[in-house]
């Protein structure tokens, strides 16, 4: 998993709410095998003005000017700034794994869905949580300014704008070591493994169905 | 005194990563159901890493997204979904998983199987590369949707990383009216309190209109949990779960069956328990239902209209309806009843069971699918659904009537294989996602019971279910 510390970055800006798994990440493009190369067809259906399918050269096809990621004022962004519910619907990792792809670092947003909030933290994608008010600041301020970046300090847990203000967020304690650490998840399960295998001896004791 | 999501939670416990208590838990898991679309990346990870899986005989697969619902002889003609769904048999080969392959008679929408199978038991923790894992809440498990690194963390260790989630208890209370449906019901839940009604909560249902429900209509319901964005739906045990299970091919037998009974009989929340949300609905009050947006929230009564975006004064939400109302082609305040389907689709893990086309097929009945209609499919959501389906006469019902009859999987529901809307095609569909191009690029969504998706069928237009049977 990629590490996290620290990202100061500039902000784009997506003005709607329950932004759908599908609308990150069209279902045609799960049918890869693979881990990477999701970020060209993040938003596809949104930033491209023709139908996107598996193996299209992207850089040929036509772009939906109007589209925010697609203002050459966002380009290169690396933290999104999102409404509520972003990442509602299904579960597919392929949409935090575009996110990534492309090059954010950091989804800032009133409220997540909860398999996508968690699927972030698996691969070293940080959503942030911040409360209504605040958002609704951060969506005035980088509407207003061009290259408006944010500073995010996951030590601290922290949100920096430019003009000083600061916002702190909640993350859990074992989240945020895993983060800084980079750590392998599985790697640190398997340290309980005499726990787990002790587990499903009890457990096959008073439930042997389960294990028939 | 515990709800019945604390003692699954509490039931599964191998670790607590911290003392304090909602920290994360290391939570052992039972079944792993797998599909080809978020399991391939999590094999090779585990490959890489030089792992194996921990608990095979935990795992069961079937390919159901990708696979063709006509002309299985033919194989998968397009070669990227064919790769993907030959990556999924290589890895079950080589590890030795078990998986109900394409033309196993036992293949079909992994949700469906589970279940069928018996695979699915009270008491479990059942995980699986998909959302709608919450159907299997339905059998009083912890059910819920991964990513595809958390498979690849739960076919290494058994175990899930998770945080416990609050309790929120949706009680229907009364008698559902004639024609109404556990559809109908999930949606009037989700159009009450919301697509992220839920989120953050393990949603139990109780009341005596879920007990009246049979074990398909809970799977409905519990399916649409995580439409109202709670990764977890549930409902205890009662006789109509264990006579469901009974005889099953992977159900417990003999003196384990009646042990395992004497389990589930507990798996229930005690009287008193305290959930952190209650919201109750009255069952009497509940109306055929049909989705007019891109959201599941976004749902109306069929004697209702479109609503009008003027009316809205918070403005995220009235430019959200002005979108959807603008994908969709409709204008604000035109009568439900008005809507012209171009397509009707009965299928898909919400709706494809045998109850369900059996409710279908009573409305088309004799009659035939209106002019307007381009293409009307069922889609039954196993080998076995189809078979007995067959069994029963429904296939010869349904084409008689003009449909198409296919095989079983995702199909339209998401678009992945050949069957597709088009632009601007409308679609009555008895799914569970009315997302901006989830059916095809352009095409648009209405979400009903299979039911009012027969009559929309033979109608032309959306009508009330209840006038007409
Ligand atoms: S039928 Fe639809 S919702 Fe169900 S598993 Fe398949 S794609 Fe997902």
């Amino acid at each position: 998993m990629k590490k996290f510390n620290f990202c100061d970055g500039l902000v784009a800006p997506l003005d709607r709410a329950n932004v759908d798994t599908d609308a990150i990440i069209p279902k045609q493009f799960l049918k890869s095998i693979k881990r990477s190369g999701f970020g060209q067809n993040l938003f596809d259906e949104w930033r491209y003005l023709d139908h996107g399918e598996p193996g299209m050269d992207s850089s040929k096809r036509r772009l939906d000017g109007g589209f925010v990621l697609n203002l050459p004022r966002y380009s290169g962004a690396q933290i999104l700034l999102a409404r509520a519910n972003f990442g509602c619907g299904s579960s597919r990792e392929h949409a935090p794994w575009a996110l990534q792809d492309y090059g954010f670092e950091a989804i800032i947003a009133p409220s997540f869905a909860d398999i996508f909030f968690n699927n972030c933290f698996k691969i070293g994608l940080l959503p942030i949580v911040l409360d209504t008010h605040k958002v609704d600041q951060l969506f005035q301020e980088v509407e207003a300014t061009e290259g408006y970046r944010l500073m995010v300090n996951l030590r601290d847990q922290s949100v920096t704008t430019p003009g000083g203000d600061s916002f702190l967020f909640d993350i859990d304690p074992f989240r945020k070591h895993s983060l800084l650490n980079g750590l392998d998840e599985i790697g640190l399960t398997l340290q309980h493994a005499d726990r787990i295998k002790a587990f499903e001896d009890k457990h096959r004791d008073s439930q042997p169905w389960l294990f028939a | 005194m515990q709800t019945l999501y604390d003692k699954l939670w509490q039931s599964h416990v191998v670790h607590e990563e911290s003392d304090e208590p909602d920290g994360m838990t290391l939570l052992y898991i039972d079944r792993h159901l797998v599909h080809e679309v978020t399991s391939p990346q999590a094999f090779e990870g585990l490959k890489l890493a030089g792992r194996k899986p921990w608990r095979l005989d935990s795992i069961l697969a079937v390919a159901d997204h990708n696979v063709p619902t006509t002309r299985r002889d033919r194989g998968i003609s397009d070669p990227i979904s064919r790769l993907q769904v030959e990556t999924l048999d290589d890895n079950c080969d080589e590890l030795g998983i078990t998986e109900f392959r394409m033309n196993d008679l036992r293949q079909g929408i992994v949700h469906v199987i589970g279940p069928e199978q018996g695979a699915t038991l009270p008491g479990m923790t059942v995980v699986c590369g998909d959302s709608h894992t919450s159907t299997h809440g339905a059998f009083a498990c912890l059910a819920f949707g991964i990513g595809t690194s958390e498979v690849e963390h739960v076919l290494a260790t058994q175990c899930l990383l998770m945080k416990k989630a609050r309790s929120m208890r949706v009680m229907v209370e009364g008698k559902l009216g004639h024609g109404i449906t556990a559809k109908d019901v999930a949606l009037a839940i989700i159009g009450e309190i919301g697509t992220a009604g839920g989120t953050g909560y393990a949603v139990e249902f109780a009341g005596s209109a879920i007990r009246d429900l049979s074990m398909e209509g809970r799977m409905t319901l519990c399916n649409m949990a995580i439409e109202a964005g709670a990764r977890a739906g549930m409902i205890a045990v009662d006789d109509t779960t264990t006579e469901y299970i009974q005889g099953r091919p992977f159900a417990p037998k003999g003196d384990l069956w009646d042990k395992a009974v004497a389990y589930w009989r507990t798996l229930k929340s005690d009287e008193g328990a305290r959930f952190d949300k209650v919201v109750t609905l009255e069952a009497a009050r509940i109306k055929p239902q049909v989705t007019w947006g891109t959201s599941p929230e976004m749902v109306a009564t069929v004697d209702g209209n479109v609503p009008d975006p003027a009316q809205i004064s918070d403005i995220v939400q009235r430019h959200d309806m002005e979108r959807a109302l603008k994908y969709m082609g409709l204008a604000p305040n035109t009568p439900i009843r008005e809507i012209r389907p171009d397509k009707i689709f009965i299928g898909s893990c919400t709706n494809a069971r045998i109850e369900d086309l059996r409710a279908a097929a009573k409305v088309v009945e004799g009659k035939h699918i209106a002019g307007n209609i381009k293409l009307a499919m069922v889609v039954p959501g196993s080998g076995l659904v189809k078979h007995q389906a067959e069994q029963e006469g429904l296939d010869k019902v349904f084409r008689d009537a003009g449909f198409e009859w296919r095989e079983p999987g995702c199909s339209m529901c998401l678009a992945m294989n050949d069957d597709r809307l088009g632009p601007g095609e409308r679609c009555a569909s008895t799914s569970n996602r009315n997302f901006e191009g989830r059916q095809g690029l352009g095409g648009r969504t209405h979400l009903v019971s299979p039911a009012m998706a027969a009559a929309a069928a033979v109608a032309g237009h959306f009508v009330d279910v209840r006038e007409i049977y």
